[in-house]
């Protein structure tokens, strides 16, 4: 049988089990390496924070600084968000043919769905 | 509704191997993006992870040729930037060790396939920096080889690598100016400027071209990276194209590239140029090349010089997070 489901890191943790070690065929090193921390960087004033990537750190302040010295050396931000990896919980590629698809059959959420008579200018 | 999703997801467990690779190779066709959590073949995968971790030790290990001049440069305003250069390799490095490590390795085993030799980089990085030239040399050759490369992966099929090749690309375009202003600066100087600009150019020439790798023909990973879409351009395409570039550059410095048999071919609408000393290259990769246990053993001592610093910084945050529970 071909394994479907893989964890990985990078917010992408499966949700039924966050925290858990990787299991891959890959050597894990002996050494105890810094936790991974998710980077969001909001741009300017106003703008969403939004994932720009990950590094690690021991700890949060030294995640904040190390993105700051990673992500934002050219002006890309005035606020760093830092999150540990394990933390997210996220949905299952594998589950997005059932849990978004009740989206498409419901067209009638869309405004476009509606004909308006054209003595209606703007709605 | 829900039955049938349920259905056809366990009826996805039984299928053969091709017929789930046929999915994939769908999705791959319609440029759709392959991420971190959706099915991929092991290949696919292990091939992602040696191409995307042999970049980020090139990055790495490119630090070293040009941080031992950071010292020597001629300027105060040349030595800042060169440092915010280097810088930038060393951010390059991260966002790549960041893109592999969602495909399930781990850096710290990425360090120790680097510092034990079986992880290979770029071959170029092994030859020395002789002079102030080369580092001139090495931005605008070195550098604008790379960019060729990486403007054509900021397309590739796996989703955190392209992301983090889109961030490289808008940093790397300064590495090669920086490298030209070096040079033209050099060429516009005494003799021996203009002397010690020819031959930085003499010298990295051919490492350059060098960079893209075998011959189409003798390239063994291509095929299936082309297909996969992981690569989008052939080396020899990203070759002629980068002869292309420099070799009318090059007129605007005044120099000559040292290729006696590069000739612009109006039929082709682009430079013929001489044949690489394949030699040469094969006996670099295999590690043969002048620098290569030089830089090897210039990471090693990094990494395991290192350490205590990693281990002391994990007993601060254990110590502060204890700390602050007990409070």
């Amino acid at each position: 049988m071909i394994k479907l489901i893989r964890k990985f890191y990078y917010g992408d943790y499966d949700s039924t089990n966050p925290g858990a070690s990787l299991n891959t065929n890959e050597k894990l090193s002996e050494e105890t390496s810094w936790p991974l921390w998710e980077i969001f960087v909001r741009s300017k004033q106003g703008l969403d924070h939004k994932h720009v990537g990950s590094l690690h750190a021991a700890d949060a302040a030294m995640a904040i600084e190390n993105a700051r010295d990673v992500y934002t050396r050219r002006n890309e931000g005035i606020s760093i968000w830092v999150v540990q990896s394990k933390y997210i919980h996220a949905t299952n590629a594998e589950d997005a043919d059932s849990l978004y698809d009740p989206a498409n059959d419901k067209t009638y959420r869309h405004p476009t769905f509606f004909d308006l008579p054209d003595a209606v200018k703007h709605m | 509704m829900q039955v049938n999703a349920l259905f056809l997801y366990t009826q996805r467990f039984d299928m053969e191997t091709d017929a789930i690779e046929k999915i994939f190779q769908q999705k791959i066709d319609e440029e759709i993006k392959i991420e971190p959590k959706d099915w991929m073949p092991e290949k696919y995968r292990q091939t992602l992870i040696r191409q995307i971790s042999q970049h980020a030790h090139s990055e790495i290990v490119g630090m070293l040729p040009e941080g031992g001049w950071i010292k020597y440069a001629p300027t105060l305003k040349r030595k800042a930037i060169l440092i915010a250069k280097v810088q930038d390799e060393a951010g390059h490095g991260l966002y790549l060790y960041s893109a592999a490590e969602t495909l399930g390795i781990d850096y710290l085993t990425m360090m120790e396939q680097l510092v034990s030799g079986k992880a290979k980089y770029s071959s170029i990085f092994n030859y020395p920096s002789l002079s102030w030239a080369d580092m001139g040399a090495i931005g605008w050759l070195v550098d604008g080889a790379a960019i060729l490369n990486q403007v054509m992966l900021c397309r590739t099929s796996y989703g955190p690598y392209a992301r983090a090749m889109v961030r490289i690309c808008k940093e790397e375009s300064f590495h090669q100016r920086q490298g030209f202003d070096i040079l033209y600066t050099l060429s516009q100087g005494t003799d021996e400027q203009k002397a010690m600009c020819q031959d930085a150019i003499n010298r990295w020439w051919w490492p350059s071209l060098m960079m893209f790798g075998p011959k189409d023909e003798a390239s063994t990973h291509s095929d299936q990276s082309m297909n996969w879409k992981i690569k989008r351009k052939s080396n020899d395409e990203l070759r002629g194209q980068f002869v292309n570039m420099i070799a009318e550059q090059v007129k605007v410095l005044g120099m000559t590239l040292p290729d006696p048999d590069l000739k612009w071919n109006e039929e082709k609408n682009s430079y013929d140029f001489g044949e690489i000393n394949w030699d040469e290259f094969w006996n670099v990769v295999k590690g043969n090349g002048p620098c290569n246990k030089q830089r090897i053993e210039a990471r090693r001592k990094a990494h395991e010089g290192g350490t205590w610093v990693r281990e002391a910084a994990l007993a601060y945050a254990d110590k502060k997070k204890n700390k602050s529970k007990a409070a």
